[in-house]
């Protein structure tokens, strides 16, 4: 590249013989791909949670029972048991159905609420760094004060007040997942303000609603991509744990958290069984966490989460 | 490097009306009075404020059409906030400003929107005012576009002002600004600069960042842009040398004040202030005729938090007397000058200073 | 120094002055009376608006919420509607048995984090890194709940080594026997905060080895204690600055693990008390544990202040 600096450009474009073809560099998105498809762990770990979303979406397709029919007869199966894979849970209904069915809730209890928290606290969190001053000073205080509140807290306090059920699951999720987001867009927008490529675009007369969808938006918006992708896993934990906890969906409803609270008094009789359901939440938010981190490589997010 | 200096055209030629002017020819094209710009500083346990920068304080300047204003000062004497400030980039705490013959941003006159359609700015970091995501002919588009031109016009307009500031379209229109050099990224500033066809330019420190022979090529690069476009230039830098090849008239900043202004030739051939004779003898001058005795500047520039009461030279002022603390001098016309002014109580016969051009004639007539 | 130790203070007064209407907030969203919850539904009306009074639930919004703020203030945290009893008394017994868990675990972690994300650091990219890293991200997705029934299924049901509920000790363990109750719960609590703790130390450490002047002198294959200090000394604002987010987690998010192992701490009476629409037993609860955490925060702060002056803003 070094060969192309200013000494070709002492050479007037018109003195060319022959009309170079267009150069065109590949764009910051797609140097991020680029290094993406290098990196193994990180396709493992999409794959892997490709297939657990594939599942969960094709559960009603793949799911060899009724996640929500037991039998008295087949009443804690263990792992292997004829015609039940994963073995059956304690009153009988199917392992792996019901597992499968359960992706469906854990995930979107782990993605709806960080997708809601980012496009609520990303916009707050942008406007607060892009504007500053009085805008800045009065949605970082309310910010701070949701900030005292260590996450899980917060999460236990609404949805206990609340009470339990899905939607309001999700409601105190993404009421704990906004604050941090808040800070993150903030502390990213309030850097980037300072180039001078923003004033510059400010000079040539462009408004501020739209110097951030131009200019701010492409330079903020991978830092904060890589950590909520790592709010997802968080998410995913959470909302589990709400459940585990009854807080959460309710029975007979199909979810990992709510499994694995069901099953807890099994462990004396079939430690494995009583184990699935944690691991699918584990291997879920593992995956998510490892490809937050392969983003958080590749795009060269230098930001501490 | 520049020790010639640029050929200018006489005064005749230079006159040029352009069609988008407004005033007449001999209309300036921008003019400032009383421009102030105070930053408080906030301090203590509950941030009160603590006193305030200073950083503009009753700047007047006028630049003519097609000529070339130079701003001069140590870092820190105001001279980016001023930039700041004739784009309205930050808003004045007061002053006036008048563009081509149009008061700014009062009811009636030019609308800041309009003005920043007149008059654009190249900034001083090459890397920081490119956006690192986006491809430099869109960068160079982005004005065009938001003033209501056409995308695919303005896409145009931005390959054919790359031609124009020497970077082939071909090679570079679809390149990032990380793949350029400094010189190439400047380039490209001010291709930005020039695609809302402005009249007037705003140089801030345009090539300080860049090597001498590259900054040479942009200075020239600059001057030919300047002819093309008929244009007007504000450059402001601290390098003197710099502003000497490019510039018709020159002021000199001091601690957020014009403490001397003129033509080119008054100031780097009759300096009338202190703080200007310590300027130039700090420059190592190529030309021995040239080189002074005088001593360079001691010390820091002061806090400008809190400045010098008088004249704020003083504290590095090897001619400071007990007037220069008690009132601060006035600007004023330095006789035989093209317009030359300069404040400095030597410069004021009235005004108590024993080196006073005006004493030294009493006493000796006494 | 001095001046920010007071900014830092006059700033966490507002913070937890927000903190405590947002508790009171939440609290005026349950949805129902609770003076329904605690009389029977068929109460003379006299009754219920006696003790409507009592509480002063009759009163305005902003008058309860200063009454109950002053009272707060004052230690006066009520009485459990459940109960009866002081609710300052169960919330600091609660607490302690809390703290009993969160204190080693906070210790545990932050040891092995800092440990592995320094070994990670100083050997960046062979699989010592790997091994550490993948042991780091391990701890930072389990859900610790789970880990922690795991671990009862292993050490207490399996090998019958571990007790695998309860405390079995009040106020401190005096005993090596009694402390064995504690192994489990500490180990699980450890996980999380060694996780997130060797990752940012393996960042910071990364950042200040790749320093120039660092980089040189390991090029020479100097690693000499000067350089150890220097990273030391650069390494741990970062690093105390989430020990200190961490611990303020291990007070109020034991509440999965303290239920998996039946621990009485804060985290178990914050669950009764909502099961039980406990209002003034949850308030306080939440409260003082947020106050905890803004206290924790604004330490850390002056601790990362007296190690780096520039921070000192
Ligand atoms: S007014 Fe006095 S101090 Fe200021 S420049 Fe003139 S002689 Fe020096």
């Amino acid at each position: 590249m070094n060969a192309l600096h200013d000494v070709a450009t002492e050479f007037p474009p018109q003195a060319d013989l022959v009309r170079p073809r267009e150069v065109e560099s590949p764009g910051y998105w797609r140097q991020v791909r680029n290094r993406l498809s290098r990196d193994p762990v990180t396709i493992g770990a999409g794959t892997v949670l490709a297939l657990i979303v594939l599942s969960a979406l094709l559960a009603p397709l793949l799911a060899p029972y009724d996640p929500y029919q037991g039998s008295i007869m087949t009443r804690m199966k263990p792992v292997g048991f004829e015609g039940h894979p994963l073995g059956t849970d304690e009153t009988g209904r199917d392992m792996l159905s019901r597992l499968l069915y359960g992706g469906r809730v854990s995930l979107l209890a782990g993605v709806a609420p960080v997708a809601a928290a980012l496009a609520i606290g990303g916009t707050l969190g942008v406007v607060a760094g892009f504007f500053g001053g009085l805008v800045n000073t009065l949605i970082m205080r309310v910010t701070d004060v949701f900030y005292a509140f260590p996450s899980i807290l917060l999460a236990i306090a609404i949805c206990g007040l609340l009470g339990a059920g899905l939607v309001n699951t999700l409601i105190s999720l993404t009421l704990v997942f906004i604050p941090p987001i808040i800070r993150i867009s903030e502390s990213v927008t309030t850097q980037v303000r300072a180039y001078d490529f923003v004033e510059a675009a400010r000079a040539s007369g462009a408004r501020p609603m739209q110097l951030i969808r131009h200019q701010v938006l492409a330079n903020v918006l991978g830092p904060i991509l890589v950590y909520a992708t790592s709010l997802v896993s968080l998410s995913i934990i959470l909302a589990a744990g709400l459940s585990f906890l009854g807080l959460g969906v309710t029975p007979p409803t199909a979810e990992w958290g709510l499994m694995l609270n069901a099953l807890r008094q099994a462990i004396y009789i079939d430690p494995v069984l009583a184990a699935l359901p944690g691991a699918m939440i584990f291997v879920t938010s593992m995956c998510f966490n490892l490809i937050s981190d392969g983003l958080r490589g590749a795009m060269d997010v230098r930001i501490r989460t | 490097m520049f020790t010639a200096r640029r050929k200018k055209p006489d005064i005749v030629s230079r006159i040029v009306q352009d069609p988008r002017d407004r005033g007449g020819p001999r209309q300036p094209m921008l003019t400032v009075a009383g421009l102030k710009k105070h930053f408080p500083v906030r301090r203590g346990v509950l941030g009160r404020p603590a006193g305030v920068v200073q950083a503009v304080d009753g700047v007047d300047l006028s630049v003519a059409k097609g000529d070339v204003l130079g701003v001069v000062g140590e870092s820190g004497c105001g001279k980016s906030t001023l930039a700041r400030l004739l784009m309205r980039l930050i808003e004045p705490d007061d002053g006036e400003m008048v563009f081509d013959g149009d008061p700014v941003g009062v009811r009636g006159g030019l609308s800041v929107s309009d003005l920043r359609r007149r008059m654009q700015m190249v900034f001083q970091d090459s890397y920081s005012s490119l956006n690192p995501r986006i491809p430099i002919a869109d960068t160079i588009a982005f004005a065009p576009k938001m003033n209501g031109v056409p995308p695919r016009l303005a896409t145009e307009r931005a390959r054919a002002l790359l031609e124009q500031v020497g970077l082939s379209p071909a090679l570079f229109a679809k390149r990032y600004p990380h793949e350029l050099s400094g010189g190439q990224r400047q380039r490209v500033n001010i291709a930005r600069a020039l695609a809302v066809e402005p009249r007037l330019v705003i140089l801030d420190e345009a090539v300080s960042a860049l090597d001498k022979s590259v900054e040479a090529q942009v200075l020239n690069l600059l001057v030919a842009l300047k002819e093309a476009h008929s244009l007007t230039y504000v450059l402001i830098s601290h390098d003197l040398n710099v502003v000497r090849f490019i510039s018709d008239r020159v002021a000199v900043m001091y601690l957020g004040r014009v403490v001397e202004s003129g033509s080119v030739d008054d100031i780097y051939d009759n300096p009338r202030h202190p703080y200007t004779r310590a300027l130039l003898a700090s420059v190592p001058s190529l030309d021995p005729r040239r080189r002074t005795r005088e001593t360079p500047i001691a010390g820091d520039p002061p806090n400008p938090v809190n400045p010098p009461s008088g004249c704020r030279f003083r504290t590095r002022c090897p001619l400071a007397e007990d007037v220069c603390a008690a009132r601060a001098p006035v600007f004023a016309a330095v006789p035989g000058g093209d317009g030359h002014g300069v404040a400095c109580h030597m410069a004021d016969g009235a005004s108590g200073h024993s080196r006073a051009a005006g004493a030294t004639v009493m006493e000796a007539a006494s | 120094m001095l001046t920010f130790v007071a900014r830092r203070l006059l700033h966490a007064i507002p913070i937890l002055l927000g903190v405590s209407m947002l508790v009171f907030g939440l609290v005026q969203m349950i949805p129902g009376n609770p003076i329904d919850l605690l009389l029977p539904p068929e109460a003379p009306p006299e009754l219920i608006a006696q003790m409507t009074a009592a509480y002063g639930f009759d009163k305005p919004l902003h008058i309860q919420y200063f009454s109950w703020l002053g009272r707060t203030l004052q230690g006066d945290l009520g009485y459990s509607i459940f109960t009866g009893a002081p609710v300052a008394r169960e919330l600091m017994s609660a607490l302690g048995n809390t703290f009993v868990l969160a204190v080693p675990a906070a210790l545990l972690g932050f040891a092995l984090g800092v440990g592995l994300g320094a070994l990670a650091a100083f050997h960046q990219g062979t699989w010592i890194d790997k091994a550490a890293s993948a042991f780091a991200i391990t701890g930072v997705s389990l859900p610790h709940y789970w880990f922690a029934i795991v671990l009862v299924v292993i050490f207490s049901v399996t090998l019958n080594w571990l007790p695998a509920q309860g405390m079995g000790f009040e106020g401190l363990p005096g005993s090596f026997a009694e402390a064995r109750s504690l192994v489990l719960p500490v180990v699980t609590l450890s996980l999380i905060p060694m996780g997130v703790v060797a990752r940012v130390v393996r960042a910071t450490v990364l950042e200040v080895l790749n320093q120039e002047f660092v980089a040189t002198l390991r090029a020479k294959g100097l690693i000499d204690r000067e350089v150890l200090l220097h990273v030391l000394k650069n390494a741990a604002p970062a690093a105390l600055a989430v020990m200190g987010l961490q611990f303020g987690y291990l007070l109020g998010g034991s509440i999965l693990v303290e239920t998996v192992f039946n621990w009485p701490g804060s985290g178990n009476l914050l669950n009764l008390a909502i099961f039980r629409r406990d209002v003034p037993v949850m308030q306080a609860t939440i409260v003082v544990l947020a106050f905890f955490f803004v206290l924790v925060n604004l330490l850390v702060d002056i601790a990362q202040a007296a190690i780096d002056p520039r921070i000192r803003r």
